[in-house]
């Protein structure tokens, strides 16, 4: 469906100057979060435990599948086109609902939040696509990205800056004018803006060059080797693995594989079946 | 030729009512282009809800003239404004949880929001004639006129005469106030940027913390805010009668579509290029062309189109735009 018809139905008039034609969010931004629950013991740092859920009254998407992040590693979702990849990420960021699982985060049971407190707990989610303000200059978006903080913020965009220096020259530039690889580098600055205590990245490289494709998992790297827990989801599956402490394979929204990157690129099925030989 | 006469009866006739009934218009579309660049439609109901803070704003005024309070020369309805925007932020937001809420968790398609606020619009329409009634309502006081016509020819020795209302000087100075206050608003102020990013990308705005219903909420608080402001400042100039502003919808959508829907800056543009245009298309130019061409004697009045069919000025204004430049003046999203 066109963001055309979603916004005039399927028939009559189309005349923008009546309806904005900008699609709506897809969160649901009225939901309020329930109540935190204490975590298990021996939980890993982040933990989505046999998530099974859809979007709204649709078929589940995902069938008990288990995605974990430890502290100080990089996790990341490989898979097929359509395996639910980034569907499991929207579920642990709760964009979704869950019919059965948890989301435990840092000794805190997480499900019934919204993702708007998801954040305020520590999440900082990078979206595949749309994850800039367009309209607005790269530092307002970093400033977006701060919005829940009530203190300075100076320094951490400071950090950011040092870390994607082509941001800071074109501080006063309106995001929606940069590159595929410059908007990507916004988005994650964006996302680090919060200090968050783990951060989600899906498909980064989506749709850029290898060589900035190349530079930014470098700054993945970095960002990680800071002690920040990364769970990605990435089509570049080699590359992926190549980085990673855990990956998990999904198919068809379940856990097929799971192991550290090295153990699963020797894996003879996962080779065969899913990294082409 | 006599080009200062002239001038002046221009200025008197044209540049003075055009300069205070687009600061009226622009101070409308910024109401409309903000609900559509941040609510995604385009809000029929905004008309009524000028006139319903207009009215709230005429009760408190007559109350405090009641009690015997004043602010001198300048008009009492200006110290009744802030229980009017109040009454008006505490209506819109009703109706937004009573009526908008509901289809905006549903994700509904926009054009239901539009339809829902037809809707509204009656509803407003009837509470607003139950409140004060259908009859017009005059309720400036103070001096009236800043410069008044004796005084000016007086001082200048000119045969034509210039008057300024106090309420079109007021009008002007406070829309540059509240344009300044709202851009400041939105350019510095974290608040303001939260609704900026909002318009741009709802679920990154929600993704970076925001929380979507208070940008809503504080939408509407600063829309009934425009409208009453506006409705007022209308209704100080002219007189207040609901059924006006009513009909005065369509030369505020006009405006907002000629700027660029979704565009703040486009809707001020568009106030005034519809205010001058009807202004201008609908006056007798006779004086004036006699001043500058003494010897020519025309026929008629030189009025291009008689007073009765002003809208269809806004009519042609947005027919023109719509076909020319869809995105309007400042590149806003209509199409």
């Amino acid at each position: 469906m066109s963001d055309a018809e979603k916004a005039f139905g399927k028939r009559g008039n189309r005349d923008a100057s009546v309806v904005n034609p900008r699609p709506a969010g897809t969160v649901d931004g009225s939901r309020r979060s329930g109540p935190v629950g204490p975590g298990r013991e021996g939980d890993p740092f982040l933990i989505g435990e046999g998530m099974s859920g859809g979007y709204g009254r649709g078929p589940d998407i995902l069938h008990d599948c288990t995605i974990a992040v430890e502290k100080g590693q990089i996790a990341v979702i490989v898979g097929p086109n359509g395996a639910g990849k980034s569907t499991a990420m929207k579920a642990i960021f709760g964009m979704l609902d869950l019919r059965k699982g948890s989301v435990r985060l840092d000794g805190r049971d997480i499900t019934a939040l919204n993702p708007q407190d998801r954040v305020k707990a520590g999440m900082g989610f990078v979206p595949q696509v749309n994850n800039i303000f367009p309209s607005m200059s790269c530092e307002e978006n970093l400033e977006m990205g701060a919005f829940i903080r009530k203190d300075d913020i100076a320094d951490t965009m400071a950090q950011v800056y040092d870390l994607f220096p082509i941001l800071k020259e074109k501080r006063r530039q309106a995001a929606g004018e940069l590159s595929g690889g410059q908007r990507q580098q916004l988005a994650v600055g964006r996302a680090l803006m919060t200090r968050p205590s783990l951060l989600m990245l899906d498909e980064p490289t989506a749709g850029v060059s290898p060589i900035v494709m190349d530079e930014l998992f470098d700054r993945i790297i970095a960002i990680a080797r800071g002690g920040l827990p990364i769970l990605m989801v990435e089509q570049n599956a080699k590359q992926a693995m190549a980085i990673a402490d855990k990956a998990y394979v999904l198919v068809q929204g379940a856990n097929a594989h799971t192991g550290s990157g090295k153990e699963l690129m020797n894996n003879d099925e996962v080779r065969r079946t899913f990294l082409g030989g | 030729m006599d080009i200062l006469n002239a001038l002046v009866a221009f200025l008197n006739f044209v540049f003075i009512p055009a300069a205070a009934y687009g600061a009226q218009l622009a101070l409308g579309a910024l109401g409309v282009t903000l609900i559509y660049g941040i609510l995604r439609f385009s809000n029929f109901a905004h008309g009524d809800t000028m006139a319903f803070g207009t009215a709230v704003t005429i009760l408190v005024t007559w109350a405090l003239q009641a009690a015997g309070i004043s602010l001198g020369p300048l008009p009492t309805a200006l110290l009744a404004l802030p229980l009017g925007i109040a009454g008006t932020a505490a209506l819109v937001l009703l109706t937004d949880r009573a009526v908008y809420r509901f289809y905006r968790v549903q994700k509904a398609a926009p054009i239901i929001l539009v339809m829902a606020s037809v809707g509204v619009m009656f509803l407003m329409n009837g509470l607003t004639r139950l409140l004060i009634g259908v009859d017009e309502q005059r309720f400036a006081d103070g001096a009236r006129f800043v410069i008044n016509v004796r005084d000016f020819r007086e001082m200048t020795g000119l045969q034509e005469g210039l008057a300024l209302k106090t309420t079109q000087a007021l009008t002007v100075i406070v829309a540059v106030i509240v344009v300044w206050a709202l851009f400041w608003f939105l350019n510095r102020t974290k608040s303001g940027k939260a609704m900026r990013a909002y318009s741009d990308n709802e679920d990154l705005a929600l993704l970076s913390g925001i929380d979507p219903e208070k940008v809503v909420r504080l939408t509407w608080i600063i829309a009934a805010g425009l409208a009453t402001i506006a409705g007022v400042l209308y209704g100080l100039d002219k007189a207040f009668k609901p059924f006006n502003y009513f009909q005065i919808l369509l030369p505020i959508f006009a405006a907002a579509i000629v700027g660029g829907l979704g565009n703040p800056l486009g809707a001020i543009a568009g106030g005034f290029v519809v205010a001058f245009s009807e202004v201008a298309i609908t006056y007798p130019w006779l004086k004036v062309a006699g001043y500058l061409f003494p010897g020519w004697e025309p026929g008629g009045l030189l009025q291009l189109l008689g007073t009765e069919y002003k809208f269809a000025v806004s009519f042609v204004i947005l027919i023109v735009v719509l076909l020319f430049k869809p995105t309007g003046l400042f590149r806003g999203k209509s199409v």
